[in-house]
Formats: C-alpha cells, structure tokens, sequence
C-alpha cells in the first residue's frame, strides 16, 4: 500500500523537465520551544513532540488529504526508498524513535520530524524556481507557526540544534545537471570559486555522496546575517553563472570535438540497450549522457523525463522494490540491467541532422 | 596589516594555541619588542589581548547547560547544542563562531507572528535612515565586537570605513 502511494502519483504530476536544472528544493529548519532538540531528548519528549505535531500539522491546508508516516513502523527497505526518492534524509532513516514524515498530496511539500531539528519543513520544485518554491515554504511556515510556538530569539533568529542552521533555518538548494563542466575538468574549479561565495556543492543524495551521472546539488551555506530573500538572490545570481558556464563548455565541447563527444552519447545508448549487469553509479553515467543527447537535441525529448525518472528508480532500494524483496548486490545488478533494457528498449540511433 | 597596537604595518604575526583555540595577533616591530614578545619563552598571547576573549572561553570552559546537560565539551565534539537555551549559555564561545560561520551575526530574516510587535520599531528606524553619527556608533559597535572575536581584518576595514565617516561629518560642519 505504502509503495503504491508513492509511485503513482509521483509521475502524474511530472512537469515538463528542463536542461540542466533538475529541481528546486527549499528546506526551513524549526525548533519548538521549550523542548530540547531531538539529540538531547529523552523518549517520551520525543513522542510528545511527535504527538504535538501530529495534531498541529493535521490542520494545514498544504498537507490536507497527504499521508502521516511514523519512522519506526517503515521497513530498512521503505526507509531506503524514501531516501532514493529524497524524501526523508539518511538521519531520519537512521532515527530509532519517534521520526515522522508529513508528505503532502502532490508530494511537493514534506515535514520531516525529529530529525536533527524537530521540524524539517520542506518544499520541492521543477526546474530552477525559487520564486514560488519559496512562497509556498513560506506559507506553509507560517502556517505551522500559528499552530506551535517555534524557538526563536529576536537576535539570533530560529534557534536550531546546529549553529550552521541559525536565523533563517534556510537551505535552498538546486540540483543541477553539469556534465559539460565534469567532462571539461572545470567542476573543481566551481566548486572553489562557489564555496568561497558561501555555497555548498555535494552530489545527489547530498553530504558525502559522490557526483555520479554529474548531477550536484548547489544549496546556501550561510543562514544569519541576511534574508531570506537575499540569501535566495545570491544562491540564483550564482545558479544563474553556473547555467552559463555550463552552456559554454558543452557548447566547446562539441566544437573542439564533436564526434568524439557524439561517439561517447552513443556508446552510452549502446549500454543502456544492451547491458546485462549494470551498477548504479555506471548506469547513472549513461544516464546523464541521455538527457545531455535530449539537451542537444539528437535524441527526442521525451527521453530526458525518462532518464530523470531512472535516476532514481535504479537506485538499489527501487531495484529491490521491483523485486518485491531484499536481493545481493550481484543479483541487483542483472535485475536493473533487464530492467533498463526495458525502458530503453525504443530508445532510437543518434539523428546528427538535428545539431544546430 | 596594521599592528594590533598601533598604526605602523604589522610585521610580527603571532599564532598560539590556548586552551585548544587559535588566537592571531599582529604587531609592529616596537611593539613586539615592548611587550617582549622577541623572547618565546615568556610570550603570552593572553597577556597581550586587551579584551575578553580568553575570558569568555575560560567562564564557559566546564560549563553545562543546566536545561538540557550539554556541557562545552559535548558542544566542541559533536557542533550541536542541546536546547534553546544553550544558545544563552554558551553565546560567549558561539559569537566568534557564527561571525565567521555566516554572513552577518544578527538574523534578518522572517520574525515569527508572535514576535513582530518587538521587531516593528527596528524597522521604522531604519526606514528613517540613520544619521552619520548613528552610523558611527554603529561602525564603532561593529569595530569592537570584531576585535572581540579577533577579527583583525574586519576591524581594520571598519576602522578606515569610521575614519572616511568622520572626515565627511567634519567636513559637513
């Protein structure tokens, strides 16, 4: 039941995907008052904090008709899921008592409790869009602020269990798809001059994950001493740098050496059509080089969604899903393999007419 | 660099490790030799800060939070507090922290409902814009709350910045 929930819906609402920005995504981190946070509770504050929010969050519009899921009843493989489908955090899934997830109907909005803060409010977008991403994170806030009385100091802003989350309690982040920086060598580069603007970059699935298929996830390292609405413009001016700065590689890549850069697409079509084993950091690489052809425009578009999609449904907690149990490594990676044979299966040869 | 002392160019850089925290000073040749930090072996940097940074570390040195039983050490280990009052507790050792941490040290960002009576007048008070010597005492604020958290190279750029504002209010008059 609880898998079903998830995979039907998350398709029907799949807006058009867009070159380079996958998704926006604006997290608020909340504290209520008077309770300690999550790691110094006790675990009866822990439930009564779960219990208030409970009841506090079941009267908020944004999250009318969704689903309430206690952290305790999941599954190892549900958590994991959830984790691929970036709905809960790797520290939610690893929580051994009273963590909760709110998921709205449309699965935009999400209010992860007793993480590292008691409430992690969360609001996801398609497509570089701050603008209203922002708003409904916003709204959505408040609305939980007229239910709880959050911890806040007029100094210090919303007080958070990690002094990096202080003031705003904001992390806006985009994840973007870079494969002509990576493939250019210039990803090192941005990192550098970025992280020097106060901007973190980390992979997919964020802290300590690598950067497979080239896709990064850019978010603000600073919370206090600016609004949010700054915080926002800084993070976009930069976003909107790195947009050009990819535009420029791929467009040099395919200048300085187009075939070899179409020769490379093609192998990738290759495998993905006719693998046999195949791991996820691999298959995620042949990913990416899909959706840059869908970019280019030498492949249909429609494959960009596709290659979105199977960025996370051949993660190994999907695969496992599909199989409807547990399975070794080994055995994953011949099922993901028939698996992206499947999808790929109409995937057709490179049309070179179409480059501009 | 200008010498934490006087005006002249620094050109003795001190780093000590007191209390596993990193203090830097920078003083000029005369200066450095009048507080006779040419010989190691007496040098202090403690001695030579003329404020309460040292202080602040050792008040809160073994202090626990009496909300929630975070003690500072737990603080330095893991970088988590405990509760919303180990923010009061341990402010002396956070604000050299969030100033390097952040953007700015004071948040300026939404206020929730039930505080918005406090924040209004703040607001009405810079729609007025304030004047030079507000600006001043501000500047001067700022400058010592740098020098607090030993940041040497905010506070130069605020001293020039207060210097530029005086000269102007001097000029007006």
């Amino acid at each position: 039941m609880f898998h079903d929930l998830f995979s039907s819906k998350s398709k029907s609402k799949a807006a058009k995907p867009t070159p380079i920005a996958l998704s926006t995504r604006v997290r608020l981190a909340r504290n209520i008052s008077r309770y300690p946070f999550p790691g110094r509770a006790e675990s009866d504050q822990k439930k009564k904090v779960l219990k208030l929010c409970i009841s506090a969050l079941n009267g908020v519009d944004e999250l009318k008709n969704g689903t309430v899921v206690e952290v305790d009843d999941l599954s190892e493989l549900d958590r994991q899921i959830l984790v691929e489908k970036h709905l809960i955090s790797p520290e939610l899934s690893q929580a051994d008592e009273s963590g909760g997830l709110f998921l709205s109907n449309d699965r935009s909005c999400s209010v992860m409790v007793n993480e590292e803060d008691h409430l992690r409010i969360q609001v996801l977008g398609n497509g570089l869009d701050f603008s209203s991403v922002w708003d409904t994170a916003d709204c959505l806030d408040s609305h939980i602020e007229s239910k709880l009385e959050y911890a806040f100091d007029s100094k210090l802003g919303f007080l958070t269990a990690c002094p990096t989350n202080l003031g705003t309690g904001l992390r806006a982040s985009v994840m973007m798809h870079l494969p002509g920086l990576v493939m250019s060598k210039n990803m090192d580069k941005v990192i550098n001059a970025v992280n020097l603007l106060g901007i973190a970059v980390r992979g997919l699935f964020g802290e300590g994950s690598d950067a497979s298929g080239s896709i990064f996830q850019i978010s603000n390292q600073q919370t206090l001493g600016e609004s949010e609405k700054a915080i926002i413009q800084r993070l976009k001016t930069t976003l909107d740098n790195i947009v050009e700065q990819e535009t420029m590689a791929r467009e040099k890549l395919m200048e300085d050496d187009g075939m070899r850069l179409i020769d490379k697409i093609s192998r990738s079509l290759g495998a993905l059509k006719c693998c046999y084993m195949i791991q996820s950091s691999e298959a995620m690489d042949h990913l990416s080089l899909v959706r840059l052809a869908a970019d280019f425009g030498i492949i249909p578009e429609r494959f960009r969604a596709l290659a979105d999609r199977m960025f996370i449904e051949i993660q190994p907690g999907h695969v496992q899903l599909s199989a409807g149990k547990a399975i070794e490594p080994g055995q994953r990676d011949h099922l993901r393999a028939e698996f992206i044979r499947k999808e790929f299966s109409r995937l057709p040869q490179i049309n070179l007419d179409s480059v501009s | 660099m200008k010498c934490h002392h006087c005006e002249n160019q620094a050109t003795v850089h001190l780093t000590q490790i007191i209390n596993g925290q990193m203090h830097k000073m920078d003083l000029c040749e005369s200066c450095a030799q009048e507080k006779g930090v040419t010989n190691p072996d007496n040098l202090s940097i403690s001695n030579l800060l003329d404020h309460g940074v040292i202080e602040a570390e050792k008040s809160v040195q073994g202090m626990t939070c009496e909300s929630c039983g975070t003690s500072h050490q737990d603080f330095k280990k893991g970088g988590r507090l405990g509760c919303q009052a180990c923010y009061h507790v341990f402010r002396p050792v956070l604000e050299p922290l969030l100033d390097g941490m952040h953007a700015g040290i004071e948040h300026a960002g939404k206020v929730p409902d039930r505080y918005a009576g406090e924040a209004v007048p703040e607001v009405e008070e810079e729609e007025q814009g304030p004047t030079i010597e507000e600006q001043c005492q501000e500047i001067k604020k700022e400058l010592h709350e740098a020098v607090e958290a030993e940041n040497y190279e905010k506070a130069a750029e605020l001293r020039d910045l207060l210097k530029k504002l005086e000269n102007e209010s001097a000029s007006l008059t």
